[in-house]
């Protein structure tokens, strides 16, 4: 079923009788050409394009809990295109340009609203990095542009521009950036990738791989065994825990991200701001609640709650540049187990055992990925080649020096 | 989050700077002057796993904080990746101690 304006006013006449539901729910059959372990929005993206870019529709979607509940439903969902490295950039543009068409290519409406992010800048140092980092943006076909304090007043009048330690000097904007609903980009993905035959199975937790003479033929879950001749592994803060289960360890450690909404507001914010002094980052979202976040707890934690010192810090900084945002109530406070790596980069890369992939190591920056991340994933599963965007994203970087470390901070994944 | 310091009682998480997995006490072997070309590729795949790989346990997991707001020490916290309790809080110094005079034993 098509979505369309004139399907919701025929819907409306008649009593909303002829919705379907979004996806099927199929049982697992007994093989599959491939198997995308974990559905959150990267394995949806993958599904979906293998289906739809690449003809290969005889795939499985397999997911413990249900779809949408892992951090692509948990995210605090912006968007953008402002990396640095050569590694990086490229791929993240790629993926702001499958945010564009989105909406089109799923018929489902995932609400990408690309309402410009600001990153604020204190000193004359941060401003000269903004200039770099623009300079490495355009370079890679974004957008990036400098303000100064007056163009960042014109657009957030409210901000605390004389802040006696943390005066705000101006601004890196990148007006294509922004904020997408994000369980629409699972729902999204998932019918997508559906109407092409692909099954999604979701309360169907992977428990172990069939390994024999280093090839994987198959996974044993809760379903009980299902075959495949390629099995895509997919599954963020649980990478870890999962390629265990192949006898693999990672270069990664799962930490908590927490995030916040507040009490419903009228209109006061209408693009993402950043502050550059401390660690705060705020939307308002389409239902009024003002959406932010800030640093990682800090520890190992496979607990999908963070402590109290993160959300004294956060509110902090929130305070120090929207002192205006004072006496606005927190609604809810929740969070997500984030895949860090050892440099703050990605992974979309075979495994030394045939028929093994692994997806992961997206900290908390892997939503604005799904996209790229999806058709990089799906080209890598059809070709056994490595997307031209995704070339960096190897597992054995490290060893050949090849680390992809936008920060500078080295093998501490709680600093990136 | 409370650390229960050895030295100091309990104490708030805050305080201290995480590291991470305690693993990370046990830096490998250096490869000699003279190692051969397999040594060298030995020793470099070592040094890459002790830098880069962790298990990252879920369950009871053994890691690295440092006391910067307080006495500056380092302890070895046991701590559960799922619940956040604490089970076991021991000076590094100790361990670190303890493992030398083993491998002088073995020596
Ligand atoms: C608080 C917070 C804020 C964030 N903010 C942003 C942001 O503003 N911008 C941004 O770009 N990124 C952000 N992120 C990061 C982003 O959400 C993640 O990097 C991204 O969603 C990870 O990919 P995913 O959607 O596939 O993960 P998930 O949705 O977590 O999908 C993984 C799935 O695998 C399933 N799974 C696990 N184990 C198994 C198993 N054994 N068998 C079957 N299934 C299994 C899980 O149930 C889960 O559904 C944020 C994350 C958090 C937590």
């Amino acid at each position: 079923m098509r979505y369309s304006a004139l399907r919701v006013i025929k819907e409306a006449l008649t009593g909303h009788k002829g919705w379907e539901p979004v996806w099927r729910s199929p049982e697992p059959k007994k093989h599959y050409d491939v198997i995308i372990v974990g559905g959150g929005g990267h394995g949806l993206a993958t599904a979906h394009y293998l289906a739809n870019q690449y003809g290969i529709n005889n795939v499985a979607v397999l997911e413990k809990g249900w779809i949408g509940g892992g951090n692509v439903g948990r995210n605090t969902t912006i968007i953008r295109s402002n990396y640095l490295l050569p590694e990086n950039e490229p791929f993240y543009e790629y993926s702001m340009k499958l945010w564009e068409g989105l909406e089109q290519d799923t018929n489902y409406n995932s609400m990408v609203s690309q309402r410009g992010i600001l990153n604020l800048y204190h000193s004359d140092g941060q401003r000269d990095a903004f200039v770099r980092r623009g300079n490495g943006m355009l370079m890679a076909g974004s957008d990036a542009e400098i303000l100064d304090q007056d163009g960042v007043r014109e657009l957030y009048p409210f901000l605390d521009f004389e802040n006696a330690r943390f005066p705000i000097k101006g601004g890196l904007l990148h007006k294509r950036g922004g904020t997408v609903r994000h369980d629409a980009v699972a729902w999204g993905y998932a019918r997508g990738a559906d109407s092409k035959g692909v099954d999604i199975i979701q309360n169907c937790e992977v428990t172990g791989f069939d390994i024999k003479d280093g090839v994987c033929t198959g996974v044993k879950t809760t379903k009980g065994d299902i075959g495949a001749n390629k099995i895509a592994v997919c599954v963020a803060g649980s990478s870890s825990r999962v390629m265990a289960q192949a006898g693999m360890n990672l270069p990664i450690e799962s930490q908590v991200l927490q995030a916040f909404v507040t009490e419903g507001l009228k209109p006061v914010l209408p693009g993402v701001v950043t502050f550059g002094a401390g660690h705060f980052y705020v939307s308002q979202s389409d239902k009024g609640g003002l959406v932010f976040g800030g640093d990682l707890d800090g520890y190992n934690s496979y607990a999908q709650r963070g402590n109290l010192p993160v959300v004294e810090d956060v509110c902090e900084g929130g305070i120090a540049i929207m002192p205006a945002i004072g006496r606005v109530k927190l609604l809810r406070s929740w969070g997500g187990i984030m895949d860090m790596s050892m440099d703050g980069s990605p992974f979309i890369d075979r495994t030394h055992i045939k028929g093994l992939y692994f997806n992961g190591g997206w900290c908390y920056g892997g939503f604005k990925a799904t996209p790229a991340s999806g058709m990089c994933y799906a080209h890598l599963l059809a070709t056994d080649t490595p997307h031209e965007f995704a070339k960096g994203f190897k597992l054995d970087r490290f060893r050949r020096g090849g680390m992809i470390d936008e920060k500078g901070v080295g093998a501490q994944p709680n600093l990136h | 989050m409370i650390i229960n310091h050895p030295l100091l009682g309990p104490r708030d998480a805050a305080e201290f700077v995480y590291l991470g997995d305690a693993s990370l006490m046990n830096r490998p072997e250096w490869k000699g002057e003279e190692a051969s070309d397999e040594q060298t590729e030995k020793t470099l795949d070592a040094y890459h796993d002790y830098l880069y790989i962790r298990e990252n346990k879920a369950g009871e997991h053994k890691e690295l904080w440092y006391h910067e707001q307080g006495d500056r020490s380092w302890l070895i916290v046991t701590r559960n990746t799922i619940t956040h309790g604490i089970s076991k809080v021991e000076l590094a110094r100790d361990i670190a101690v303890a493992n030398q005079a083993k491998g002088e034993s073995k020596k």
